[in-house]
């Protein structure tokens, strides 16, 4: 067993060697082909759509964005070189480039369009371009050459060298397509992917992380469409000839057929799954023209018995026991603090109202937590209790009311804005990134924009783990998130809120679902937290657990505030008995 | 005023195609929540059906229709078998791309089974059609419109009268609380499914006279049929029927007056500009999550 040297989580230079090697193997398939005719051919296509699906994983494997346009930003890239060389006589590289420019900034479009949209809407939107660009590039003649398409397109010079002959070209293909494989395989595991990844699995809870959910979405359209151009740019110096059936909508479909099959969530999947459906139609040659017929039932057969795809049946089944992480690290900041009470108003709540139609869920509340209490907001079902969190942290707009936090109106920031101003947050129905490691998902929590480690790669590895060792979770760093335990799970929530070095911490019913056990251990943890003067605002119907950590409670009934104050007053209060537990027998009759 | 109103005619007989099909698409994302990219192949086996037992085996015209209408229901329940049977659990996406899959297997197995030649399809009269003022109403529109007016209407009834109804209904609203109150959900699905490959073959039955009938059938109608969903409102009947017809009306007036080339371009214009612009459609409810 080693302990890892200090200063080692993050790898730079992870990755290099193995792209050296796999550059040196392609040059050397690339050398092995033909120079010419039907196999190269093969391998060309194989090797422009293997860049083509790579760019799918990032939008719709690790984003979890269902784009069904990639052969069209395929087409906008070979559209670019073809008519860019041909009609313009630019240079092949200046030509690619515009090509990939053009798709980039029309990917840039269709994230954007995620803004108002989801799900099946963002996949019409996608489809409508898709069809549109077909309709256009087949009818506008007088540039695209229409249905007839663009002839003689030339292979480039590169360094002197000319790539006019098949074999070199396809180096330059294959070195490609390993140099993006390996980019977005190293993409997984960046700050930008892991945000990716939290979109993918919870958006929700990952703009309450910090993170800019459009912007998220946007930068994996902008990337996948960029990375599908460049495919396209390379397939029309490959094949010298481009026309617009080339680039509709059946072959993204394939694309999307080809991620899907190797396994979306890797670059080396979606090659594998390519390489297997370029070569397929020849090996089904047989078939004749039932080929494409069982390519239809194998896709259908593909989904229902391997979900995760080739790579994923294989990476499930290869997937070593995960090594604890034994580097000592030092313990989160916030344990440096004393629990210090100060009269400091932290989070400033007022009028605050939030109307559903007629449902006055919220209707003028007022709240003023100070810095370094624990106040407790408590109140019967039904009494505005986590509408008031969703409002505070930006998932509800509220309808009327000001929300001051850390000396600054925050009323209208978006959720991720308020994250980064010091604002952290649990759900009450776990929302955890399943998708990811327990330690991915608090490194999440600990890269938040305003975080002191947050520009630093080995301080977000090593504040995250911190975060484990606080709620006792270090062992299970590199297990899937989605294997733990419920109440595990909400230690791993309360960790990556904690990684973020929140100046508040806003608790949704921590105690909800966990057994007598479980809920002990969290009244433990509370009250560590308490004493080392973190800002808490909790939710909780355990009148044991609220009693336990609260300095000051506020209890809210039918969206109003009925009672406010010490724990001991409030907990006697009679209105307060009253709506916990109904009137007394003698004012009732 | 007279072409204008000659092609508003041609535009509401095709939209009222679209329509049909927006239809069965609909009532498959209300009652199983899928989206089903096989709606337009189940226009294209009903206008084959239809062209196998008319043109090849002679059956007398109707008993052709309404076999053809028989078969396509019981096969819209192998459908729900292969497609959305296995996946149902596993979110909206596997299954959306089995339906994929599912229409790439119909449409080659069509053409492999009967090959590529296009087949020409009596229509439902020998009348060619009727004048009425500055209008030639073509007799084959006005069966479709006439058709998908009663169909809609038997829906209505069905849904809005009958227990079956009830129950359909129910299963769309809340799966789990229908299944609490002893509704045999699955058995409900089951149906809808049935109900929608049997609306899709009507409309493929009844558009087969106008166009040739072929493997590319499929999906142009099914794409116009899912622009219509969103046009209309996600998810909302009335917001189906009514994006159809729009739809048709928009394309054959693009069509006639501005650039017929464009003409398949018009149907996705119209519908991103629904998209960003007004996103729940005509009749949709808001896009929203609960935390």
């Amino acid at each position: 067993m080693s302990t890892p040297p200090p200063g080692s989580f993050a790898r730079p230079w992870r990755g290099i060697p193995g792209l050296l090697a796999a550059v040196a193997v392609a040059l050397v398939l690339s050398r092995m082909a033909p120079d010419q005719g039907y196999i190269l051919n093969i391998f060309m296509q194989a090797a422009t759509y293997g860049i083509a699906v790579v760019g799918l994983v990032v939008v719709l494997g690790y984003c979890g964005q269902i784009s069904i346009a990639q052969a069209a930003f395929f087409g906008l890239g070979a559209y670019g070189v073809a008519l860019g060389t041909v009609d313009y006589d630019l240079n092949f590289f200046v030509a690619l480039a515009i090509g990939v420019a053009i798709a980039g900034a029309l990917g840039l479009l269709l994230g954007a369009a995620s803004l108002k949209l989801g799900g099946h809407y963002l996949a019409m939107v996608t489809i409508s371009f898709q069809q549109i660009l077909t309709v256009v590039l087949t009818n506008w003649i007088g540039f695209s050459h229409g249905p007839d398409g663009v002839r003689n397109v030339p292979r480039p010079m590169l360094f002197g060298l000319s790539l006019d002959g098949g074999r070199d070209y396809l180096g330059l293909c294959l070195v490609t397509m390993v140099c993006v494989a390996v980019a977005v395989w190293r993409l997984r595991t960046t700050r930008l992917g892991r945000a990716m990844q939290a979109v993918r699995d919870n958006d929700l809870a990952a703009s309450t992380c910090g993170i800019d959910v459009l912007h998220t979405k946007v930068a994996a359209f902008g990337l996948s469409a960029v990375v599908g151009a460049l495919g396209g740019g390379l397939f029309a110096g490959g094949f010298r000839y481009i026309s617009p059936d080339q680039f509709s909508f059946a072959e993204s479909i394939v694309m999307l057929t080809m991620a899907l099959l190797g396994g979306v969530s890797s670059p080396f999947g979606a090659l594998i799954g390519t390489g297997l459906l370029v070569i397929l139609p020849e090996w089904l040659r047989f078939l004749h023209q039932v080929y494409l017929a069982v390519y239809g039932a194998a896709v259908i057969l593909i989904m229902v018995f391997l979900p995760d795809g080739l790579w994923g049946f294989v990476a499930e089944r290869m997937r070593r026991r995960a090594r604890p992480v034994l580097a000592e690290v030092a313990n989160l900041p916030l344990l440096a603090r004393t629990g210090e009470e100060t009269a400091e108003i932290v989070l400033g709540v007022t009028g605050l109202a939030k109307h559903f139609g007629g449902l006055k869920a919220l209707d003028g509340v007022d709240i003023a937590v100070r810095r370094g209490t624990v106040h407790a907001l408590i109140g019967p079902n039904g009494s505005g209790k986590s509408t008031f969190i969703n409002v505070v942290t930006g998932l509800y707009r509220p309808t009327a009311g000001r929300i001051d936090f850390a000396g600054r109106d925050i009323t209208g920031l978006p959720p991720h804005l308020r994250n980064r101003a010091g604002l952290a947050r649990t759900f009450q129905n776990i929302r955890v990134f399943r998708g990811m490691t327990v330690l991915e998902n608090v490194m999440v929590g600990a890269e938040r924009v305003g975080n002191d480690v947050a520009e630093d790669a080995d301080g977000i590895v090593r504040r995250a783990l911190a975060a484990l060792d606080f709620v006792g979770m270090r062992a299970d760093a590199h297990r899937m998130v989605g294997t733990l335990s419920y109440g595990h799970q909400r230690y791993v929530e309360i960790a990556r809120a904690l990684a973020g070095t929140p100046e508040m911490l806003l608790l949704d019913e921590p105690a909800a679902g966990l057994n007598m056990t479980e809920k002990q251990a969290l009244g433990q943890l509370l009250r560590r937290l308490k004493g080392h003067g973190l800002t808490i605002l909790v939710i909780d119907h355990d009148m044991n657990l609220v009693e336990q950590v609260a300095d000051h409670i506020t209890v809210l009934n039918f969206g109003r505030r009925i009672a406010d104050g010490g724990p001991r007053d409030v907990l006697d209060h009679p209105d307060v008995i009253a709506a916990y537990l109904g009137e007394p027998r003698s004012e009732a009759a | 005023m007279g072409i204008l109103l000659q092609l508003l005619f041609t535009g509401l007989g095709i939209g009222a195609i679209y329509a049909l099909v927006a239809l069965g698409f609909v009532l498959l994302i209300r009652a199983a929540g899928v989206v089903n990219f096989g709606q337009g192949e189940f226009a294209m086996l009903g206008a084959y059906l239809l062209v196998i037992f008319f043109n090849l085996l002679a059956l007398p015209y109707w008993v052709a229709i309404l076999l053809s209408i028989a078969i396509m229901a019981a096969f819209g329940v192998v459908f729900a078998g292969a497609t959305y049977w296995p996946l149902r659990n596993r979110g909206g996406l596997p299954v959306i791309i089995s339906t994929i899959g599912a229409s790439i297997f119909l449409e080659n197995m069509v053409l492999v089974l009967y090959g590529p030649a296009a087949e020409q399809v009596d229509g439902l009269f020998d009348a060619p059609g009727i004048q009425v003022g500055p209008v030639f109403m073509d007799s084959q529109y006005l069966s479709i419109m006439v058709i998908a007016t009663l169909l809609v209407l038997l829906q209505y009834l069905i849904f809005e009268k009958t227990l079956l109804g009830k129950k359909l209904q129910a299963t769309s609203q809340d799966k789990e609380m229908a299944s609490l109150l002893g509704i045999p959900v699955a058995a409900m699905i089951l149906i809808t499914f049935a109900y929608s490959s049997a609306i899709g073959g009507i409309a493929g039955i009844l558009i087969a006279p106008i166009l040739f009938v072929s493997t590319g059938l499929a999906s142009i109608i099914a794409l116009k049929a899912f622009a219509a969903n969103i046009i209309g409102g996600y998810g909302s009947i009335p917001g189906a029927i009514l994006g159809g017809l729009a739809l048709g009306v928009v394309e054959t007036l693009g069509a006639a007056y501005i650039s017929v080339p464009y003409k398949d371009a018009f149907a996705f214009l119209m519908l991103l500009a629904f998209l960003l612009i007004r996103p729940q459609g005509l009749f949709g409810e808001k896009i929203s999550e609960k935390a």
